[in-house]
């Protein structure tokens, strides 16, 4: 016969209220996760989709997500012609405000030549950059539909494609343009500006400037080998993938990592708390149960089977409570809010663990009901 | 009919609570026997040491002196507890009958019963089976299915009579099992408790206040200052 059971069901109304009130802090607890998470997967979102083995950045500098880098355009082809690499895409990066009908979309503009390195990995809607100029392709994040267009540095964009998940580490989202047009976006002169360098004799400067080339190695090629030829140009610095996706990691979010991560910790042990003391309501609420079924002799383990199958019931309908609202809200946050299955299997781990201690104290106050108490009136 | 046996036996017993100037002796040299079979009423004013004794005989409460015994030999003497498992020793050898029934509010009528029997070690088929005929004999069969809060005050204290029964107990102890009751009822439940008594063969020790049932025990024995008043009626 199992008590804990039954009792539930006796008061069911109760439980599932109670139940909804821990799935609500829990999806709390879970959307902080998700989005510890996904600051990190936004991170290195840029990074895994370019499919770039080497990137190669003004020297002295460990750009372009960490620091500015500016290089001459002509250095793809010199990294190109380096052994091992198999391809290589100039890119530049730069984030901007574009202004579509009724409101101004930031994102991070990201610009290639189309057919090297550095375009989306995957266009979900629409097509790929062609030849045209003027064209982009956005991130669904943008919420730009596939014939939009947006003004950009004066000009009028069409939105050609669409991607799934490329945002920036700022959470901007990324927007892919010919590299001929965000070079004249980033490094041109506005005219009246081209005017005054010109009487002043400095010119309009040269626009062939990209931010990084990045490179793509023949299979079984050293990557360290392939960095540290570029190293040799002095004027040039590389970065293997793995030490870029470090620097990300490491530097780029750290702080946001490292706060989200000391609320997260906050709030589970929050959450901890208020499970703790809902379980021992519960407890409490059955003094007298408790009190007459020691007296009939019911043995310790019926009393913390009682206590604990309930703290487990509550933590784990709650759990599932958290995390079907959880998924049922989370496209709707500005940033990603990353639950796989290992971070939902962690939460379990965490919320079975914050029951089973949770319910200790309630355990030993049932254990320390006096029998007595089921006497009298 | 041959002699009948002893079930209850206090020899002496002490129990004092507080210390120094606070002490107050609650039971003070308390000899009492219970022979099966023998239903006997257990009465004095509020603070004479009724529950206490209660307690004592089912092993709540330990006492500071004397000697108790239950059934075939001593379970308290020189100051211990001679049985290891006193929850065990409640499941199998005592019955209890509250003042308020507590039944678990969450188990029908059959399982309350069946419970009892269940934490003895009866599998659960049987316990109901046992439950049902239990609930048949003590009258109220018919409202096997009920959740306590559905039955009456007669109803629930027959059902909680008939938990008390369950593991076949030589004992059975109630504190004030009539005070929800009215006349009628508590005779009734009364004359089902000598039926008991009779029929198995328990000693049953019933605190009460109330008058109107004093008629149905073998002798009553009645508590005043922790001592067993002979000059009220009471007898060891």
């Amino acid at each position: 016969m199992n008590l804990a059971l039954r009792d539930i069901r006796h008061g069911l109304g109760r439980f599932l209220v109670t139940c909804v009130g821990i799935g609500l802090l829990l999806s709390v607890a879970l959307a902080m996760v998700g989005i510890y998470q996904g600051v990190v997967a936004e991170a290195l979102a840029l990074t895994r989709s370019l499919g770039a083995e080497l990137w190669v950045v003004e020297a002295g500098t460990r750009g372009p997500f960490a620091e500015s880098s500016r290089i001459p355009g002509d250095v793809r082809a010199m990294v190109a012609r380096v052994p091992g690499v198999a391809e290589a895409g100039a890119i530049t990066l730069r984030t901007a405000e574009m202004a579509a009908p009724g409101r101004i979309i930031r994102a991070q503009l990201l610009g290639y030549e189309p057919g090297r390195p550095g375009g989306p990995s995957n266009i979900v809607a629409g097509r790929g950059l062609g030849g045209a100029r003027f064209e982009m392709v956005a991130d669904q994040r943008a919420g730009l539909a596939v014939g939009a267009t947006v003004l950009l540095g004066g000009d009028r964009y069409r939105v050609v494609g669409l991607t799934r998940g490329l945002v920036a580490s700022g959470g901007d989202p990324l927007v892919f343009l010919h590299l001929r047009d965000s070079q004249d976006l980033q490094f041109k002169l506005s005219p009246p500006a081209a005017r005054r360098a010109a009487a002043a004799g400095v010119g309009a400067g040269n626009t062939d400037t990209v931010n990084a080339v990045i490179a793509r190695l023949h299979r079984g090629a050293d990557a360290d080998a392939a960095a540290e030829t570029v190293r040799r140009w002095k004027h040039l610095s590389a970065l293997t993938d793995a030490e870029q996706s470090e620097l990300l990691t490491r530097s780029v979010v750290a702080r946001a990592r490292v706060q989200l991560g000391m609320f997260t910790v906050v709030l589970l042990f929050v959450t901890a708390v208020i499970i703790a003391l809902t379980i021992y309501t519960m407890t409490m609420d059955k003094l007298r149960e408790i009190a007459t079924l020691k007296l009939i002799g019911a043995p310790d383990s019926t009393i913390i089977g009682l206590v604990l199958q309930q703290a487990l019931l509550l933590g784990f309908v709650g759990f599932g409570a958290g995390l079907a609202l959880i998924f049922a809200v989370r496209d709707r946050f500005p940033r990603s809010v990353a639950l796989g299955p290992e971070e939902i299997a962690v939460m379990a781990a965490v919320v079975a663990a914050i029951c089973i201690l949770g319910s200790t104290a309630s355990i030993r106050a049932a254990l320390r009901i006096d029998p007595q108490a089921a006497l009298g009136g | 009919m041959g002699e009948r046996r002893e079930r209850v036996r206090l020899e002496g017993i002490v129990k004092r609570f507080g210390a120094g100037e606070t002490e107050v002796r609650a039971l003070d040299g308390v000899t009492l026997a219970v022979m099966a079979g023998e239903v006997v009423g257990l009465r004095g004013p509020s603070g004479s040491g009724k529950s206490t004794l209660l307690n004592i005989i089912a092993c709540i409460t330990p006492p500071d002196g004397g000697r108790l015994s239950l059934g075939d030999g001593p379970v308290w003497e020189g100051g211990h507890y001679l049985e290891r498992d006193l929850r065990a020793l409640r499941r199998t050898r005592i019955g209890f009958i509250f003042q308020f029934h507590n039944l678990l509010p969450f188990l029908d009528a059959t399982d309350n019963v069946a419970l009892a029997m269940t934490l003895a070690g009866r599998d659960l088929a049987s316990a109901r089976d046992k439950a049902r005929s239990l609930l048949d004999f003590l009258g109220v069969g018919k409202r096997a299915g009920a959740m306590p809060a559905r039955l009456s005050g007669g109803e629930a204290q027959r059902v909680a009579i008939a938990r008390a029964l369950a593991n076949d107990p030589p004992i059975i102890l109630a504190d004030e099992p009539t005070a929800p009751l009215d006349s009628e009822r508590a005779r009734s439940v009364m004359d089902l408790l000598r039926r008991v008594a009779v029929e198995r063969q328990a000693a049953v020790l019933v605190v009460t206040h109330d008058e109107k049932i004093f008629d149905r025990f073998d002798r009553m024995v009645a508590l005043r200052d922790g001592r067993i008043d002979a000059a009220a009626g009471g007898r060891a």
